[in-house]
């Protein structure tokens, strides 16, 4: 059997023309699938990156939320009454909110604003520079040295700026895992001081952030949250609301599947035809093949093995050139938003066998069909 | 002189197609072929000449009748042992040759040792051996598309004969090769391939290389009509 599959690689490679025009449909193919779903993977992780930065492993929220920065906020005794349920082994507020910094210069730059919990400062981020106390300081703010630190003017350990008319001071700067998706600089300060300073309404809690005494717990909590009238998510599971959010309820959806699946049609259309082209150019060799005494399942491997090859060779190459174009792009924009997750990987090499599959399948019906006795008859 | 039967036909027949367009190309055909016989069978276009060989070679199923090789009824095998049995007993030579111009002449002769799982590098020493054997050794690495006419005629021969079979298939040998070419070529054959436990069956339309045949059957409308001795025992 390895003999013939030889003979099938040494016929596909040395065919280089058509050998290097089935690699570039499938590379072509896998570059813009990957491209694609990548941009989408980066902006998620982008659009989750409070939920992610916090580190919360349960949050409580109001079930009409669709993503972490739209928050609807939460009646206090709804803190209080998490804080009473069986398995809580405690629960805090988050504020998420945003404002407008008036920096030195005069000039305005819209900023996130999380408010921790004065108390634990619980989901506070790593610091740079700067003690954690000192965000108990008056006036005292966090800010995150992320890709949009510059839009503050690089403000350092007591930079002064002015909030919704109050005065503002840098205490800290600090770090998170990953930046926000509206490319607004990120502030950190206490919940109390972020009530006092940013316009709210009635209700003032964002978020309630729940450590579960055990993860068996975390039915128990879900049960009596829903009880309440709110919905209690694990962070994974706020994170998947998200994206499913902004898959189906906004366009970005339908425009990441259209546009992978014309990535699928190029890929097919290019790959598949010159595929089957080259089958129907070998045709005649392979029934002098059969004819010589080839069985037709040891044409059929010859195929797929042709057919596979291809198909991971393009593969490879669409992958490789994707993660290098990404990592240029990253180079030049450090923010840039495109990760290559295992899903996407996982979803084109999927794409990739389909079309494998698919061009193999019609090129195996006709070498199966061809006769010995037609390359007699001419 | 002739050793043993090779090939006994008994009341071949074939029929093409259903209904008003049902045909029948072979007709009740029977003889037998010896092992160191040259057998031609020869006939007008459409006499059913190609039709009959590929029975006798394991590649069309007859309507009626058998054909035993050495005794074996090979229409009485399965589909995979018919075609061992074409890769272990027959070797042919295609009229249009069928060279895969993407491998070189060398891997185009190993093709059937490599077909039954003979290690590649031992193949293509063998089939080395062949191209010396057709006069091609200097040949090896070009891809046939490089060769001429009766050059690419003898790497067909020597891909035929590499896996050393019993009957070889000639299927109109000279069609695609001037007179001096095609005369040379059944000299080579006549001389180098024809084995005492060989039989070569031809199918040709070519007069000119009769003189190489043992023995030459005549068919017409699929029935044959006669048989008389080639130029071989002149």
């Amino acid at each position: 059997m390895r003999g013939i599959l030889r003979i099938g690689y040494r016929l596909l490679v040395n065919d280089r023309g058509k050998f290097i025009a089935l690699l570039l449909g499938i590379t072509f193919s896998v570059f813009l699938m990957i491209q694609v779903t990548s941009m989408f993977a980066g902006m998620m992780k982008k659009a989750s990156a409070t939920v992610t930065n916090t580190g919360a492993k349960m949050w409580v929220l109001d079930s009409s939320v669709t993503n972490v920065a739209s928050s609807i906020p939460l009646p206090d005794y709804v803190l209080d009454a998490v804080r009473s349920i069986h398995g809580v082994k405690y629960a805090v507020p988050l504020y998420s909110g945003a404002g407008l910094v008036r920096l030195k210069d005069g000039t305005y730059q819209a900023v996130s604003i999380l408010g921790l919990d004065d108390t634990s400062l619980f989901g506070r981020p790593v610091l740079l520079q700067g003690q954690i106390s000192d965000i108990y300081a008056e006036n005292g703010f966090l800010v995150v040295k992320d890709e949009e630190f510059g839009k503050l003017h690089n403000p350092g350990i007591g930079t002064e700026f002015e909030i919704n008319d109050n005065r503002g001071v840098i205490v800290g700067i600090a770090k998170v895992p990953a930046s926000g998706l509206f490319g607004m600089p990120t502030l950190y300060t206490t919940f109390s001081r972020a009530v006092q300073y940013i316009p709210s309404m009635r209700y003032t809690v964002s978020y309630i952030l729940v450590e579960p005494a055990s993860d068996a717990a975390i039915p128990g909590i879900k049960q009596e949250v829903a009880k309440l009238g709110y919905e209690s998510l694990t962070e994974a599971e706020f994170i998947d609301k998200i994206t499913h959010w902004y898959m189906f309820g906004t366009g970005m959806g339908i425009n990441l599947l259209i546009m992978t699946g014309i990535s699928f049609v190029v890929g097919l259309s290019i790959s598949g035809q010159t595929f089957y082209t080259f089958v129907l150019e070998n045709l005649e060799k392979f029934g002098a093949l059969k004819a010589i005494g080839a069985k037709g399942r040891e044409l059929v491997y010859m195929i797929l093995f042709q057919a596979g090859i291809t198909a991971l060779a393009g593969y490879g190459l669409g992958v490789g050139l994707c993660a290098l174009l990404i990592a240029l792009a990253k180079f030049r924009v450090r923010d840039y938003a495109s990760i290559i997750t295992f899903n996407n990987l996982g979803m084109a090499l999927g794409m990739v066998l389909v079309i494998a599959s698919l061009s193999s399948y019609f090129a195996v019906r006709r070498v199966l069909r061809i006769e010995p006795f037609d390359i007699f008859r001419g | 002189m002739t050793v043993g039967v090779a090939i006994q036909a008994v009341g071949l027949s074939k029929w093409f197609g259903s209904g008003e367009t049902r045909t029948q190309a072979v007709k009740d055909v029977s003889f037998e072929a010896a092992f160191h016989e040259m057998l031609y069978i020869v006939g007008p276009s459409g006499s059913g000449k190609t039709t009959l060989l590929s029975m006798l070679s394991g590649i069309l199923r007859p309507s009626a009748g058998s054909v035993r090789v050495e005794g074996v009824d090979i229409w009485a095998l399965d589909e995979n042992r018919i075609a061992d049995f074409r890769l272990h007993k027959v070797g042919f030579v295609f009229q249009d040759y069928h060279l895969f111009n993407k491998l070189t002449t060398v891997e185009n002769v190993a093709i059937p040792l490599i077909l039954r799982g003979q290690d590649w590098n031992d193949s293509l020493k063998e089939g080395q051996k062949y191209l010396e054997v057709v006069g091609l050794a200097n040949r090896a690495n070009l891809p046939p598309s490089k060769l001429s006419g009766g050059e690419q005629q003898r790497v067909a021969i020597a891909r035929a004969i590499v896996s050393a079979p019993d009957i070889l298939i000639f299927d109109e040998p000279t069609a695609s090769l001037d007179g001096d070419t095609g005369r040379k070529i059944l000299e080579f054959v006549r001389t180098k391939v024809l084995t005492e436990q060989r039989c070569i069956l031809t199918v040709t339309h070519d007069d000119r290389i009769y003189e190489y045949a043992d023995r030459i059957l005549k068919m017409e409308d699929g029935r044959l009509i006669g048989s008389e001795k080639g130029g071989a025992h002149a």
